[in-house]
């Protein structure tokens, strides 16, 4: 399920299967591309798959998780199975990610700059480690930046933190930035601008940004495309404006109920009734299936199609809301 | 910093003061007469009353504290009754071998039980792992005294590698080739102590690889054994550290029972056969001195901890 394009995508997954123990799928055949200087909004509830897609990608998938199917090429390249270590090895290894808890990702006993300079050493074997450093710190606009290199984590608000992690990040000189939902630790002022360094960021440097997020809010605001996943599949993708817009997928729709409106007289939130599969209650059909409106017979049995609009969205669904999608 | 030492040192100070007040009512809280205690039935009223005044019974039990304890901080920790010599060259004829014997422990303890307690959680779920786990298990279940006959039995009596007991000092002919007598004493009351330092070492190791920043260290492309080395290990030596103070808590009391076993001339033994003969000014004495080493120990682990761990504030 990609979306049209017009250059060529950075990162490419293809059909990812993603399995517990080899058997129970986590995510179940996952595709999308990313060009550079674009920022993808990977959207889910918890537990869909969201991050394990991106732990994937990264090649840090927990010991007993595997990717059992499918491609992750990164400019090209086949970065599959591959951790990161080996893919630095290998020369394909601009790739880098921030998590979502800047209280916790960072090493307790190291300072700040040892942290940095580490992954400097790493990616940027010709330049002077501390120098790089200073300017990464600069790049995230953490203030007094040669005073906070020998700093230790404590000592820095959880926004600060953040921004160390992108600027770890960003020593690698990453041409594709994978975001765990950065900002869901953080209050919602620093959130902003986390977010915005994120999408100048993406803009400066022609990244191409992998942003996990639960948050439609924030999608709103920062994507340039959306992918919607639901029970380890994506159910819809988009471009952002006329994916809020129209959302074609009855999750995606679902999902949007729930944000609270102002112009609402109901004092209550929408909700969809029933809850997210476990991954192994998921069948054949289409897993949302037990909880749709506009469940038929058809849609319990056997795999849903992809069909495509000419807005460029694509949406896995034999009933969508707007009927002109076309498969 | 230096707040902290001073901190960490006054209460140090005040545990040992606490400690010594214990120390010294131990001999009015034994039931009867010490005196009568030590000299046995058949003593002479002469006796008695010569030793009531060597020992300092005769005046006030608070001045005798402060007579005892005053004593004591200028290094006389009085006489001991049994051999009439003072009490500090009698603990200094044993301290030769408690000293070796201990820091040879500590080599054993932190040579074998943080490398292999590494190796272990590398290999978690291997059978190396399993293999390690279970001799650890092992070792930490049986009495030193068990240990300690075992060797004897394989390597004295059986390999003939090294000798089953005794210990001539360094300082005498052999040189140091005398500390071969140390092996076998100091492995067994190394074993149970090196099997849980190995155990929580890797306890430890896996713990902290299940943290975030390890996962973050990973995402840098930084190879495995650097990431084990600088980020794992580093911060599960943490744990590992402030169990050292116990450990040494742990060896005094199986030193009595190893230096036994072996036939050592330790200070462990010298207590052993101090109790025997009532000679309560050398229990004291060992007491106290154990006492010191014991609350300077921590101190340096306290210390340490903050060196260690930045997050650990200074008050």
């Amino acid at each position: 399920m990609t979306g049209a394009h017009t250059t060529d995508p950075i990162l490419s997954v293809n059909d990812l299967v993603v399995a517990v123990a080899g058997r129970i799928k986590i995510v179940r055949g996952v595709s999308f591309d990313i060009a550079p200087g674009e920022i993808l909004g990977l959207v889910g509830e918890s537990g869909c798959g969201k991050s394990m897609t991106s732990l994937a990608a990264m090649g840090l998938l927990p010991p007993a998780i595997g990717v059992t199917k499918g491609r992750i090429l990164l400019g090209g390249t086949d970065i599959t199975r591959l951790a990161p270590h080996e893919r630095v090895e290998r020369g394909c290894g601009r790739i880098a990610m921030i998590f979502q808890e800047p209280m916790t990702s960072l090493n307790p006993v190291l300072r700040i700059g040892d942290q940095i300079e580490e992954a400097i050493r790493v990616h940027d074997p010709d330049v002077v480690p501390a120098v790089r450093a200073r300017e990464l710190l600069d790049m995230v606009r953490i203030p007094d930046a040669a005073h906070q290199l020998s700093a230790f984590p404590h000592e820095l608000s959880g926004g600060m933190r953040q921004r160390v992690m992108i600027a770890i990040a960003l020593a690698c000189r990453p041409s594709v930035l994978i975001a765990d939902e950065p900002t869901t630790a953080l209050d919602v002022t620093v959130q902003r601008q986390v977010l915005g360094l994120i999408r100048e960021l993406c803009d400066t440097l022609d990244m191409g940004v992998l942003f996990i997020t639960h948050d439609l809010g924030v999608v709103a605001q920062l994507a340039d495309r959306v992918a919607v996943m639901y029970a380890g599949g994506l159910v819809e993708t988009g471009d952002v404006v006329p994916l809020f817009a129209a959302p074609l997928h009855p999750y995606t729709a679902g999902l949007m109920g729930c944000l609270p409106d102002p112009d609402s007289d109901d004092p209550l939130l929408a909700t969809i009734p029933g809850s997210a599969p476990r991954p192994d209650e998921v069948g054949d059909g289409c897993p949302f299936a037990p909880r749709c409106p506009r469940v038929a017979d058809i849609c319990r049995r056997g795999a849903v199609p992809v069909r495509h609009t000419d807005t460029g969205q694509a949406v896995r669904c034999h009933f969508p809301l707007n009927g002109e999608a076309s498969t | 910093m230096g707040r902290y030492i001073l901190h960490r040192t006054g209460a140090a100070i005040a545990t040992l003061i606490a400690a010594s007040i214990i120390i010294f009512a131990f001999i009015h809280l034994i039931p009867g007469d010490p005196v009568y205690v030590m000299l046995g039935d058949g003593a002479t009223p002469d006796q008695v009353a010569a030793l009531r005044q060597r020992l300092g019974l005769d005046e006030p039990v608070i001045a005798q504290y402060f007579i005892w304890a005053g004593n004591a901080l200028q290094g006389d920790l009085g006489q001991s009754v049994f051999f009439d010599t003072p009490v500090t060259q009698v603990i200094a004829e044993g301290a030769e071998t408690s000293i070796l014997l201990a820091l040879i422990t500590m080599v054993w303890i932190v040579g074998f039980g943080i490398p292999v307690g590494v190796l272990a959680a590398v290999r978690q779920g291997r059978w190396i792992d399993q293999g390690l786990s279970g001799l650890a298990m092992l070792l930490a279940s049986v009495p030193t005294f068990w240990v300690g006959l075992y060797l004897i039995l394989i390597f004295a009596a059986g390999l003939g590698w090294f000798p089953s007991s005794g210990y001539p000092s360094i300082f005498e002919e052999g040189g140091l080739s005398n500390l071969r007598y140390l092996v076998l004493p100091s492995l067994a009351l190394a074993a149970p102590n090196a099997a849980l330092i190995l155990r929580l070492t890797r306890a430890s190791m896996l713990d902290v690889s299940r943290e975030d920043y390890v996962r973050t260290a990973r995402a840098k492309g930084i190879r495995p054994s650097r990431v084990v080395v600088r980020h794992i290990l580093r911060n599960a030596l943490l744990a590992v550290v402030s169990a050292f103070g116990f450990t040494f808590a742990a060896l005094i009391s199986e030193a009595v029972v190893t230096e036994t076993v072996f036939a050592l001339p330790g200070v462990g033994r010298t207590v052993v056969q101090s109790i025997l003969r009532r000679d309560y000014p050398v229990i004291q004495g060992v007491i106290l001195i154990i006492v010191c080493l014991y609350l300077v120990i921590n101190l340096l682990v306290d210390l340490s901890y903050r060196l260690l761990d930045p997050r650990v504030e200074l008050e």
